[in-house]
């Protein structure tokens, strides 16, 4: 059997909604992966150290206070520091049409709004896992659908 | 995966923790690592791992939290690995401990102290025994002391004793009446034993019930000690008490047969058989004695 995929699912800034991030961790947990909460307002350092101590191949990014321009791109940029290179990068929550762009430029590669089902979810981390170059330092610039 | 074992050894935080998965997932083994890692170190006087064990919302983690800033105060290096449990129909699991973990994100302290969260996976029980390969690596690496934090567990829930040097139960105030504390089970195993939310009524009440318990068995009894995670109040008393902590000695036995029950568990869980066995019992091709046989004959080849 294969191993369980382990994913931080983590809230940046100051932002208290996070049923949005239950019901990813939930869908998650239910196709059979190990999900780590970080709980709410974490910052971009504290992430980035989670994603390392726990060895996540996947960090979930969910934002519902309009800083995901800010944060989301910070994040990335500290994972490359911290070396964390191979760890495929995906956002969430209420991020604008005209923000997107922007994010997949910074190796973000997928971004789900509300609505989004969570099949749509899975089907992404399967994608992606099985690229070699999906992590947020690597070489390609796909991103989903 | 040796050079990542060297690096780890360097003190790089992603190393280690690609090396716990790489023995939580079976692609390497202790043997081999402490094997790169050169002269084992002399062990020393005092317990070098601490399973803290109790029933689900008894406080455990945020009682954690406040023990790990304590000892990481003083200059200790301490690793945490807490446990939550995997879903036995999905395998998956919701690890929730760094919720309440403040120490991690504490700028200063954060280098004294490693936290991992870790899932049950197939092992029953409220630790898989692997965590006991994890902790003998943690300390190879240098780690003063590692705490390992169960799955919130019942009062028959005593496999913990397979893996830690000691064992601390907390509970919570007004857990039942006296006849509680006098059941057997969890309580007997226990090196310490820490009331902890004693900011709420019946904490001391609590407290007192199982001391007398204590005192109608035999040997020297546990420090039964109060605390209030919520205020701070006794974690410096109980994270002093709890460094020099001695082993019970009431309990040998009973921690030997956990030991043995969980390595025959490991054998069967690890056994490259398993699934075509289940196979097998499930079709009706093979008996439960069939399988036990030759599971034991396995180990002997």
């Amino acid at each position: 059997m294969d191993e369980p995929l382990r994913v931080v699912v983590a809230k940046p800034g100051l932002d208290g909604h996070d049923r949005g991030a239950k019901v990813v961790a939930r869908a998650l947990r239910d196709a059979g992966h190990e999900v780590i909460y970080t709980g709410l307002r974490r910052s971009a350092q504290q992430i980035v150290e989670a994603v390392r101590d726990e060895d996540a191949r996947f960090l979930g990014l969910s934002s519902l206070s309009g800083a995901h321009s800010h944060l989301f791109p910070k994040v990335c940029e500290l994972l490359r520091v911290e070396g964390l290179n191979d760890v495929i990068v995906f956002g969430g929550g209420i991020i604008p049409e005209d923000d997107r762009e922007a994010l997949y430029q910074c190796k973000i590669r997928a971004i789900f709004g509300p609505g989004t089902p969570t099949s749509e979810i899975l089907e992404f981390i399967q994608t992606s896992n099985a690229m070699d170059d999906a992590g947020v330092g690597q070489s390609s610039d796909w991103h989903w659908p | 995966m040796d050079d990542l074992i060297k690096a780890a050894l360097e003190g790089d935080r992603r190393s280690l923790a690609r090396t716990l998965s790489a023995l939580e997932n079976r692609t390497t083994n202790l043997e081999h690592i402490l094997g790169l890692m050169g002269e084992p170190k002399p062990k020393p006087d005092h317990w070098q791992s601490l399973a803290i064990t109790g029933a689900p919302g008894v406080g455990k983690s945020c009682l954690l939290d406040g023990l790990l800033t304590v000892w990481a105060e003083s200059g200790l290096r301490v690793a945490l690995l807490a446990v939550d449990p995997s879903s036995p129909r999905t395998g998956g699991a919701l690890l929730g401990d760094r919720v309440r973990m403040t120490v991690v994100d504490h700028p200063k302290l954060k280098e004294n102290v490693y936290l991992r969260s870790i899932a049950t996976r197939k092992a029953s029980g409220s630790v898989p025994l692997i965590v006991a390969d994890m902790t003998e690596f943690l300390l190879a690496l240098g780690w003063d002391r590692i705490l390992i934090e169960t799955v919130g567990a019942g009062q028959a829930e005593v496999r913990c004793a397979a893996i830690a040097d000691r064992i601390l139960v907390v509970e919570g105030p007004a857990r039942g009446d006296g006849v509680q504390a006098e059941k057997a089970g969890l309580l007997e195993l226990a090196d310490a034993v820490i009331v902890n939310k004693c900011d709420l009524p019946g904490a001391e009440r609590h407290a007192d019930e199982l001391r007398e318990s204590y005192g109608l068995g035999l040997g020297t009894p546990p420090p039964v000690m109060l605390t209030s995670a919520l205020n701070g109040t006794g974690i410096h008393a109980a994270a002093d008490m709890l460094l020099g902590l001695d082993a019970s000695g009431r309990s040998e036995r009973a921690r030997w047969r956990e030991r043995l029950l969980a390595h025959h568990e490991r054998l069967i869980l690890e056994s490259p058989k398993l699934d075509e066995m289940l196979e097998r019992l499930a079709a009706g091709s093979m008996t439960l004695d069939d399988v036990i046989k030759s599971i034991g004959a396995e180990k002997s080849e």
